[in-house]
């Protein structure tokens, strides 16, 4: 396609600026492509089949969750609620939405050939990105850290310490269908004792879990606690290393487009790491609902 | 900028800057190239695995399995009483335990989660535990190393550019990035394999996998991650330029039936591969923070593990299978010099097999899940022997009533129908419930996934090899020594497995050390089998010379030594740069023999079929 046929597809960016001396107005396509604008749809084909990979990637997660959830159900249930605090959840969903609108306006901006707009834009975008990271380590991973709720075999169990799996065997409950309160007995009766002494010490005062505390303080520990703990972990973990990897990403839009390098001749690279970061956000819609919510 | 006329092995003046055209190259068959000579090593590497546990094999070996307080428990002639640590006694020699390899003592540096002490101990590794290591060593490098990069990364990456009439893959830079972290994935597996050493089998099983202290299971686990990104690339790379790089005028049924192979080779790898990356991070997870999903003292699933890595797993079986189709389908039909009987059969039933393998990983598990989803299993599992037979049936219409030359890509061409027809058909038996439940691990499953695996990919891999040789390296090869090559190779791969299946329905476990010492049939078929991997071994070597002294004394190769009619024929010995002087023009469709004269070729040679009257 040539420039012009570009602008009748109706790309509704008005006329294209006469080509200049900029960068991205000099940018000559890699020599096996017929023009810029099928590299361009090559390269976000190629984008779309690696955000098919990214979807595969959380998708076995997402069968983790199903499974645990099938096998232990109510477990899954109670610590849902009891270790999770879908308010940070939720802050952090809107955070994400919003910069899915700043980035989409960048590109934007930048077909209209709004430089500064565009770099703004990403810089908002990379703000919700950092937000993000510091909402989730500040109020969910340091204190779960600090309580012991760590995944699998470090999940600290009150009065028992580290899941182990002698104690999980012989006294709490192997039938996840069965009644809880008689085989979690032994455990029952610490729990009540390490969320008051935790509350006593003052370790709890300062974490969100500390309000639910007071009303939930007769919450039951449940065998497999840990294993849900461990999905969240692995889960939500992998989730904030792509969101850093946006961070790099983004930031190093910001030095691109400060130089130049995109305008409306050549947006393609802020249009990909945009696909990117909606698949981020979308990773993360669900897994708020999953994991906190349900 | 260089020279786009000089063809893409010349050199680059001094030796050093020839050096770096090839490291910073962004040039597809040079990539294809290194990648092509990597696989070779990798192949080499992995047989020599293979050799030494059929070596192992050869006769079986008493043994004796000592509980703690020195009483014999177990021997292999059978099991002496209760106990359940199998130890073997402090001071045996090897010739008493029995295993072909020596103990080796290692140092081992234990670290207590609680305190972080670091003990330092040592730890015997028996002959039995080197064994492990052989056929993991087997197992992981030419599933993760060789057989899937081999005909993708290496002949697809060299043609499938030029096939499709385009200069280079559509992300060049993304291509050298596939390579470098193929290189640095491999590394980084051979470090695992060699120091320390893996013992789980390619499959990783957990919870062995994610418990077991022996050898470096994280660092294999973490390679195969790396070189499932490796893949992706690729696939992506294909399908975007396959989709978007078409020389104008081809359609997509007017592509080379290697490339709809390589299309869909390329959909499984794209969709399939991130499933596995994710299993292995969580077999990283389990290793380190002990995350207990796939542990079942800690309440997790042990079989979850088995349905994520089938999932994989299985679609990438048909990852190294169908590239392999790809190129029976262009051999045969430009070396039987006939149209390809039924092309958008062979096109479609690529797509189908590609869609089908995503519905029958639990097939691996018969033993281990529910008798529903066995069943469910089953069923969809037969489905898979449609759209395979349909291919076979064309491939043998085709070769019906056209003038076959007798070349070695053409024999291996034969063959793979030999080979992977046997290799077939020997899957709906494991695919019946009934009978998988007796043949579940057995030598039978071994020689079944050889006669598909090498039988199909591998024996379609090297007669590619010979097929694109004189085009890629500009070389011709000793067609007698190639041809004496194959049949050697095809007598010793079918003498090594063939018996396997007897092997296996007669009860032997695959992944054993040895076997019990008074069956006498199991030692004769296992020293069959033995013997014939050494001529394996010996037909292989001899495509090595034949390769080496084609590189360094063949004589150069004509444009066009087959009369074949797809692109690649219509450029230089060896390609240029660019692929091609200026973009081809389709005049006619990759299989048009009955209507299109090859170019590049002696019309003397290869006659239009109304060049001589019709013989009815």
């Amino acid at each position: 396609m040539s420039d012009q046929q570009h602008n009748q597809a109706g790309f509704d960016a008005g006329p294209l600026p006469p080509a200049g001396t900029r960068p991205h107005e000099t940018y000559v396509h890699g020599h096996h492509w017929r023009d810029r604008w099928e590299e361009a749809d090559g390269a976000k084909l190629g984008m779309w089949l690696f955000v098919c990979t990214e979807l595969l990637l959380f998708a076995g997660f997402f069968c983790a969750y199903a499974a645990f959830r099938l096998m232990y159900p109510d477990n899954w249930h109670e610590a849902s609620r009891y270790y999770l605090d879908w308010k940070i959840g939720f802050i952090n969903t809107g955070v994400l939405l919003f910069s899915s609108w700043t980035i989409v306006m960048a590109i934007r901006s930048l077909q209209l050939d709004k430089k500064f707009a565009a770099f703004i834009y990403l810089g908002i975008t990379n703000a919700c990105a950092i937000c993000f990271l510091f909402l989730k380590i500040t109020f969910e991973y340091i204190p779960k850290w600090q309580l012991g709720k760590l995944p699998g075999k470090y999940f600290n169990y009150p009065n028992y310490g580290p899941a182990d799996p002698a104690v999980i065997d012989s006294t709490t409950l192997p039938e996840p269908a069965g009644p809880l309160v008689d085989a979690g007995h032994a455990i029952t009766n610490g729990a009540t004792d390490m969320v008051a002494s935790a509350m006593n010490s003052g370790v709890m005062d300062v974490l969100p879990i500390a309000a639910k505390a007071g009303e939930e303080a007769h919450h039951v520990p449940m065998p497999h606690d840990h294993i849900f703990m461990s999905v969240y972990w692995i889960s939500t973990a992998t989730h904030g290393l792509h969101v850093f990897i946006g961070v790099v990403l983004i930031t190093w839009l910001m030095f691109r487009v400060m130089g130049e390098h995109y305008g409306p001749r050549r947006y393609t690279m802020v249009e990909n790491v945009g696909l990117y970061w909606h698949v981020v956000d979308l990773i993360w819609i669900f897994l708020f609902p999953l994991l906190y919510l349900v | 900028m260089s020279d786009h006329h000089a063809h893409y092995l010349a050199g680059k003046g001094s030796t050093g800057k020839t050096i770096m055209s090839w490291v910073w190259t962004y040039d597809h068959k040079k990539i294809g190239v290194m990648y092509l000579v990597a696989v070779l090593m990798m192949f080499f590497l992995g047989g020599l695995a293979a050799l030494g546990v059929r070596a192992e094999l050869f006769e079986p070996h008493y043994t004796e399995f000592v509980n703690d307080d020195g009483q014999v428990v177990a021997d292999t002639k059978g099991y002496k009483g209760a106990g359940s640590d199998f130890v073997v006694p402090e001071g045996t020699t090897p010739e008493q335990r029995g295993v072909m390899f020596p103990n080796i003592t290692v140092t081992t540096v234990e670290t207590n989660p609680d305190t972080g002490e670091r003990t330092e101990g040592t730890k015997t590794v028996t002959g039995n535990n080197i064994y492990n290591r052989a056929f993991t060593l087997h197992g992981t490098i030419m599933v993760f190393l060789f057989i899937i990069p081999a005909v993708p990364a290496a002949l697809g990456n060299i043609f499938l550019p030029i096939m499709l009439g385009a200069k280079d893959v559509a992300f060049p830079k993304l291509n050298l990035w596939s390579w470098y972290i193929y290189l640095f994935g491999g590394m980084f597996a051979i470090f695992a394999l060699i120091q320390g050493g893996v013992e789980t089998g390619w499959t990783f099983y957990t919870p062995y996998s994610s418990t077991t202290e022996w050898g470096n299971v994280t660092a294999m686990v973490l390679a195969a991650f790396i070189l499932g990104f490796s893949s992706i690339f690729t696939g992506m790379n294909f399908i975007v330029t396959v989709h978007k790089l078409r020389v104008p005028g081809m359609g997509w049924f007017d592509m080379p039936l290697f490339i709809w192979a390589l299309y869909a080779t390329s959909i499984i790898q794209v969709l399939a591969t991130p499933v596995l990356g994710i299993t292995l991070l969580m077999v990283v997870f389990e290793r380190t923070f002990l995350i207990g999903i796939f542990d079942p003292a800690l309440g997790g699933d042990a079989v979850l593990f088995q349905h994520f890595f089938w999932f994989y797993s299985h679609p990438a079986v048909y990852i190294m299978i169908l590239p392999g189709f790809g190129i029976i389908s262009e051999i045969i039909a430009v070396h039987c010099r006939k149209r390809i009987f039924g092309y958008r059969a062979i096109a479609f039933s690529s797509i189908a097999i590609a869609a089908i393998s995503f519905l029958v990983w639990a097939h691996h598990m018969f033993t281990s899940q529910s008798p529903v989803a066995n069943v469910v299993f089953s069923a969809l599992t037969f489905l898979v022997a449609i759209p395979t037979a349909i291919k076979v049936f064309n491939w043998i219409s085709t070769m019906y009533k056209s003038s076959i030359a007798w070349t070695t890509p053409m024999l291996y061409a034969c063959f793979f129908l030999f080979c992977f027809t046997i290799g077939g058909l020997t899957g709906p038996p494991l695919a019946t419930l009934a009978v998988d439940i007796h043949l579940h691990d057995t030598y039978f499953v071994v020689a079944h996934f050889h006669y598909v695996m090498m039988g199909g990919t591998v024996l379609a891999f090297v007669g590619g090899l010979h097929h694109w040789w004189p085009k890629f390296t500009g070389k011709v090869y000793n067609e007698t020594w190639a041809t004496v090559g194959g049949w050697i190779v095809f007598l010793g791969f079918n003498l090594t497995f063939f018996i396997q299946f007897f092997l296996g329905t007669q009860g032997m476990p695959r992944r054993y050390a040895t076997y019990p010492t008074d069956i006498p049939a199991f030692e004769i078929m296992h020293k069959i089998s033995t013997v014939g991997s050494w001529l394996l071994l010996l037909g292989f070597l001899i495509h090595l010379f034949v390769f080496l002294h084609s590189l360094l004394a063949g004589k150069k190769a004509a444009r066009n030594p087959w009369g074949g009619l797809t692109l690649e024929w219509e450029t230089e010995t060896p390609p240029l740069e660019h692929n091609f002087e200026r973009e081809p023009v389709m005049t006619h469709g990759p299989y048009d023999y009955d209507t299109a004269r090859p170019v590049n070729a002696d019309p003397a040679l290869f006659p239009m079929p109304t060049d001589t009257p019709k013989a009815h």
